[in-house]
């Protein structure tokens, strides 16, 4: 490639960057409350005999 | 100047008939069309298959010889009011959206293709015995091997020789993968197990073998050279992109679409990279796909050795001089442009920066923070069973047991515009008239194609009018008068065909 001095042409948005910094701390546990809520809901709803169902899972080639 | 970016997906959806003594995937996918059909259509209309050539070659020869697709024309193959086709391919059912001016507009028939799948599986598994099921996914891959597509279609021009085409859309197609990959576990690549690859990013990536070619269904080609525009062809190419996965995020299907129909119209206008091309094309798709780190660098013809990111960048800054010169007109006008622009930008940079930021937004991402909580969670290797079913059921469209819809990824279409597309077709393009006329005249239609209707208007001989311009037959040259016409034969009359 030709341009290889421009990675970003754009300004990056180091403005943005920073302030997620400050917050991540409190989102990093939402996010990880948020996971464990929905591997919970997930456990509910995921195919009881999953080796069975994976194993008859079989499709025919396509396009 | 280069061509309106007119564009169009098809998925082949995965189906299961559960409960069944024989699994047949033909019958079931004939069934779940015809509930469809039979349940929400007032008439069927069939396909024409008069102007199929899938094996009309782009680089300029027929392979007689060689494993063109067949065309099936005795299986089910409907016609559908919002002018999409949903039809029986391969053993699967497959809907193809209409056409579209723009990518959101293909995004919100893309979702509105989902629903009408999700009401067929309803309609399917009222009239079936007590305890079977249909059931459909939105992927590309069983895990064992076999694998079924999402395709794009994009309309561009046909001057453009086709050589700068393949130089030119190969490497986007290699790099994009890094924001358009729906996530597996595992490979299906002869000699990889767990160990090698336990995760990668994309579902296709392992089935393809060639750079170049006509084939869809074995060797396949990352840059698919079928000829068949469906649309005058002194004019038109359109161009058929198999090496997509089917995204369930709404936000990837949009990127997927717009930054390809952007490259695309640069390349019509001469101003796409040129020199990214890389050194070992199939080998550099795998390995894009593998790198979950997005840390690797791959050889280019020119020596250089560079990332996908990199290569990413340099169509993103080639994108930015074509927009102050040509404006986005032709992907569907300023607003889609710079909405573009603007997210393939905050992407990339997440991409380098904090990809764990892009876990509601990026199919891969979102399998990757689910499958790393669940393995933790229960203690449990990449290879286990469990982790496989996850990575089906995150594509299952059953709104009570898919997981994808259940992440909270990001949407892009509009719940009551998605709605209004299950049933009426794109104001902007050809469907319209396609769309309309089977909505208003379903008795008097006797077959539709992409370019073309035959009418039956009780005298003989019937009646094709052609459509050979996906940008006639919209609503602001053809709404009035299908208002007007009460019946086809007035139309034709109006039409003065």
């Amino acid at each position: 490639m030709a341009e290889q001095e421009q990675r970003r042409p754009s300004a990056p948005r180091t403005d943005e960057v920073e302030v997620e910094d400050e917050v991540s701390g409190d989102s990093g546990k939402e996010l990880k409350a948020d996971l464990d809520d929905l591997l919970d809901e997930i456990d509910d709803v995921l195919e009881t005999n999953a080796e069975e169902f994976v194993k008859n899972y079989v499709q025919k080639g396509g396009e | 100047m280069a061509v309106h970016k007119v564009l169009g997906i098809e998925t082949e959806f995965g189906i299961l008939h559960r409960n069944d003594g024989e699994s047949n995937p033909v019958a079931a996918s004939s069934m779940i069309i015809n509930a469809y059909v039979n349940g929400f259509l007032e008439r069927r209309v069939g396909w024409d298959f008069e102007d199929e050539h899938p094996g009309v070659d782009a680089r300029g020869f027929n392979e007689f010889d060689a494993l063109a697709p067949e065309i099936e024309t005795h299986l089910v193959n409907a016609v559908l009011t919002n002018g999409a086709r949903y039809y029986v391919d391969h053993a699967h059912p497959e809907l193809s959206t209409p056409e579209c001016t723009d990518a959101l507009q293909c995004t919100t028939y893309d979702r509105a293709a989902e629903e009408i799948l999700i009401r067929s599986m309803e309609k399917a598994n009222e009239l079936l015995p007590e305890g079977e099921e249909l059931v459909i996914h939105k992927n590309n891959s069983d895990g064992k091997g076999n694998s079924y597509g999402c395709h794009e279609n994009y309309l561009v021009d046909r001057a453009v020789p086709f050589g700068r085409i393949v130089q030119q859309i190969m490497p986007f197609f290699i790099s994009r993968q890094v924001f358009c990959g729906a996530g597996k576990i595992g490979s299906e690549a002869p000699g990889l197990t767990h160990a090698d690859v336990p995760f990668q990013i994309t579902q296709r990536a392992d089935f393809f073998e060639e750079e170049v070619g006509l084939e869809t269904t074995l060797k396949r080609p990352i840059v698919n050279t079928r000829d068949e525009p469906h649309a005058d062809s002194k004019k038109y190419r359109r161009l058929h992109v198999i090496v997509g996965d089917a995204n369930m995020s709404e936000l990837q299907t949009y990127l997927k679409l717009g930054t390809t129909a952007i490259v695309l119209a640069m390349i019509d206008d001469d101003m796409a990279p040129d020199d990214c091309v890389f050194e070992t094309p199939v080998q550099t798709l795998r390995q894009v796909s593998y790198d979950i780190d997005l840390a690797m660098v791959h050889r280019l013809v020119n020596g250089q050795k560079v990332s996908a990111l990199d290569v990413q960048w340099a169509y993103y800054a080639a994108a930015e001089k074509w927009a102050d010169r040509h404006g986005f007109e032709v992907v569907g006008g300023e607003a889609i442009g710079k909405d573009l622009m603007s997210r393939w930008n905050e992407v990339l940079v997440a991409l380098e920066s904090d990809p764990d930021s892009l876990t509601d937004s990026i199919d891969w991402i979102a399998k990757r923070r689910l499958y790393e909580g669940y393995r933790s969670r229960h203690d449990l290797d990449w290879s286990d069973p469990k982790l496989a079913a996850l990575d089906l059921q995150y594509h299952d469209l059953r709104p009570d047991k898919g997981l994808a819809r259940r992440i909270g990824l990001k949407r892009i279409s509009i719940d009551s515009e998605v709605e209004a597309a299950v049933d009426s077709p794109p104001p902007s393009t050809r469907a319209y008239f396609r769309g309309r006329c089977l909505e208003r005249y379903p008795d008097e239609i006797v077959a539709a194609n992409w370019d073309s209707m035959v009418f039956d208007v009780g005298s003989d001989p019937l009646r094709r009018v052609p459509m050979l311009e996906p940008l006639r037959g919209t609503a602001a040259h053809v709404a009035n008068l299908l208002d007007e016409c009460d019946n086809a034969a007035e139309l034709l009359r109006r039409l003065g065909t």
